[in-house]
């Protein structure tokens, strides 16, 4: 299979190329994305300057370049350095949204695997949640959730987990549905596997693909709904650096001050852009039947 | 043709029954949250009001009662719609939401519209001349459509069209020019994907034999793109649309915010931070009617639009 593959793609391209070659915008948005990890890892070596510690007679001076004790991309009202900001936000964007989406894929594959496998009740029931959620306007749930826990990193994630699950358990359970008949799997039955087994071992493994696809295109998601909860004033803490607190630290000084709000937002849609197409080029890759999942 | 319309009653009874399920278990979800948010009395309480003061505006609220006697009360009145009244605004918390409606709509419906037409016209063009450079350049757009967080385009338009250039409004509601810049930044998103959706769907559509046949006997290829081609495409273009909706309606909470746009959203945000109840589940049964109301005439509007589809 994998060799028909990659002669087709010879046929095509003239040159033996593997179909994981990677080339054009995706080989940029992949050069993005490692700058991203390096910024989001490297961030208080990087940083010129402490995000949180602004010098007030530095308030809202305009990008300056590089120098020594330069402010590259200038400072907001409490003189604090936007790029050092940046770098710094970047661990938060990060960490939320890798954790969030695993926390969310685990739980709502777990969900969707029962439901599409045991079916009747526990599908009804599965389903109508799911259903619930989708009428439920998502913001409101947020913002609500985050009301009763707080604002923070970990509450963040939590929000986001619970307002995601049904994503993953849709595709999961529509998998299982399709699969859980599937000769392989009554075989497996029949010669006395569990009923875990049959799931985690047979069941599981093949619907993995569109898993993997969701959950890719989940990770920008996360992110700009982290940034859009702490833009709103209820994500992240105003005293812990994240894009979205440092947009909104800016829209109280467009007009005199744009590159407060203007900076961040390039590099959360730098993200998020470079994410996509990644995804894009994992999907086509893996299933490209999976465009309208 | 008896049965099949007798079939279709069935389909609506059984999609109106499990759109009750879905609205009943969305007030409910929202009326245990609310009340998980704190004690709305709390912030009621001003200097020099006593223990008794305080007990009776509890009693005033409903509070007092226990939560199970909260909740029935609760259900029994929004039945005959009455969401009681807000304890800050002392109106009527759903004649508050009604009133905020029209202009959420508003929003949603110019922002839906917009973008329906745009992709069509860039979706249809670059299906029609793919991978020209009209093409690959939408197509760039497209992703980068779907890339900018709402909130902050929202600002960089302001940023652009009314601090610098004095162009539109930056805030506010009022003539169309207020509407351009909200209902822009609400509808990028599914602009971008709109037309990506409406061109892979216009080049299988296109690819197959019965639009060879049609332009092989020599129709215009206009007729052949409205007859034969388009009527195809408007099944899923109708399921994107009603999910969008949905979509829409969430993310007008932050543009509203933006643009101080006065709809429901920034009617919802001020009520969870006031612990404002009557509000909070007012606003939430309203959006999710509507939600589910489109998703309901979405799923009756595809056996109309395609008569090959029956529903079971």
């Amino acid at each position: 299979m994998r060799g028909l593959t990659r002669v087709s793609v010879t046929a095509e391209g003239g040159t033996r190329r593997s179909r994981w070659a990677i080339h054009g915008p995706a080989a940029v948005a992949f050069g993005v994305f490692v700058l991203l990890v390096i910024a989001a890892i490297g961030a208080p070596w990087l940083s010129p300057f402490d995000p949180r510690d602004g010098r007030i007679l530095d308030s809202l001076t305009a990008p300056e370049g590089l120098g020594a004790n330069a402010h590259l991309l200038g400072t907001d009202a409490l003189g604090r350095d936007v790029w050092s900001g940046i770098l710094h936000g970047a661990r938060i964007s990060l960490v939320v949204a890798l954790a969030s989406v695993a926390g969310a894929g685990l739980i709502g594959t777990a969900i969707g695997l029962l439901a599409g496998y045991f079916r009747g009740w526990t599908d009804e029931i599965v389903m109508r949640l799911v259903d619930v959620q989708m009428a439920f306007p998502f913001i409101i749930l947020a913002i609500t959730i985050m009301f009763i826990l707080g604002r923070g990193l970990t509450n963040v994630i939590v929000v986001l987990i619970v307002t995601s699950w049904p994503l993953y358990a849709r595709v999961i359970r529509a998998e299982t549905l399709r699969l859980r008949d599937a000769e392989f799997v009554v075989a497996a039955r029949v010669v006395g596997c569990g009923t875990a087994r049959v799931m985690l071992r047979h069941v599981l493994p093949n619907a993995v693909t569109p898993l993997i696809v969701v959950a890719t295109f989940a990770v920008p998601q996360m992110i700009i709904f982290e940034a859009g909860l702490s833009f709103l004033g209820v994500g992240m803490p105003a005293a812990v650096v994240s894009w979205g607190t440092l947009i909104a630290d800016g829209r109280s000084y467009l007009d005199q001050a744009w590159w407060i709000s203007t900076f961040p937002g390039i590099a959360l849609m730098l993200t998020v852009l470079s994410i996509n197409i990644l995804g894009d080029w994992l999907r086509d890759r893996l299933d490209p039947r999976l465009r309208n999942l | 043709m008896r049965w099949i319309a007798s079939r279709m009653w069935t389909f609506v009874a059984r999609r109106l029954l499990t759109a009750a399920i879905v609205v009943f278990g969305v007030v409910t979800t929202i009326f245990v949250l609310a009340r998980l948010t704190g004690d709305p009395v709390s912030l009621m309480i001003q200097p020099g009001m006593g223990e008794k003061d305080i007990a009776e505006l509890r009693a005033s609220l409903g509070l007092d009662r226990s939560i199970a006697e909260q909740y029935f009360r609760f259900l029994g009145q929004a039945i005959q719609g009455d969401f009681g009244r807000s304890p800050w605004q002392l109106t009527s918390a759903f004649g508050l939401v009604v009133e905020r409606i029209p202009a959420t709509l508003l929003l949603t419906a110019t922002a839906l519209g917009f973008s329906l037409l745009v992709a069509l016209v860039v979706g249809g063009l670059s299906a029609l001349f793919r991978d020209s450079l009209l093409d690959r350049a939408a197509m760039a757009l497209v992703l980068i459509g779907q890339s900018i967080p709402s909130f902050w385009l929202g600002l960089m338009l302001i940023l652009l069209m009314a601090v610098e250039l004095h162009l539109l409004p930056s805030a506010g509601y009022g003539g169309w020019a207020h509407l351009v810049l909200p209902a822009f930044t609400l509808g990028l998103f599914s602009l971008a994907r709109l037309t990506r959706l409406i061109r892979s769907e216009l080049l299988d559509v296109l690819s197959r034999e019965y639009v060879t046949t049609a332009r092989s006997k020599g129709l215009p290829e206009g007729l052949v793109l409205r007859r034969h081609a388009l009527r195809n495409i408007v099944v899923p273009i109708v399921t994107v649309l009603a999910v969008d909706f949905g979509l829409l309606m969430g993310g007008a909470v932050i543009v509203e915010t933006v643009f101080a746009w006065p709809g429901i959203g920034r009617l919802m945000i001020q009520a969870i931070g006031q612990r404002d109840f009557p509000i909070i589940q007012a606003g939430v049964f309203m959006i999710a009617m509507l939600v589910v109301g489109i998703n309901l005439l979405a799923d009756l509007l595809y056996a109309w639009l395609d008569p090959r589809i029956r529903y079971s």
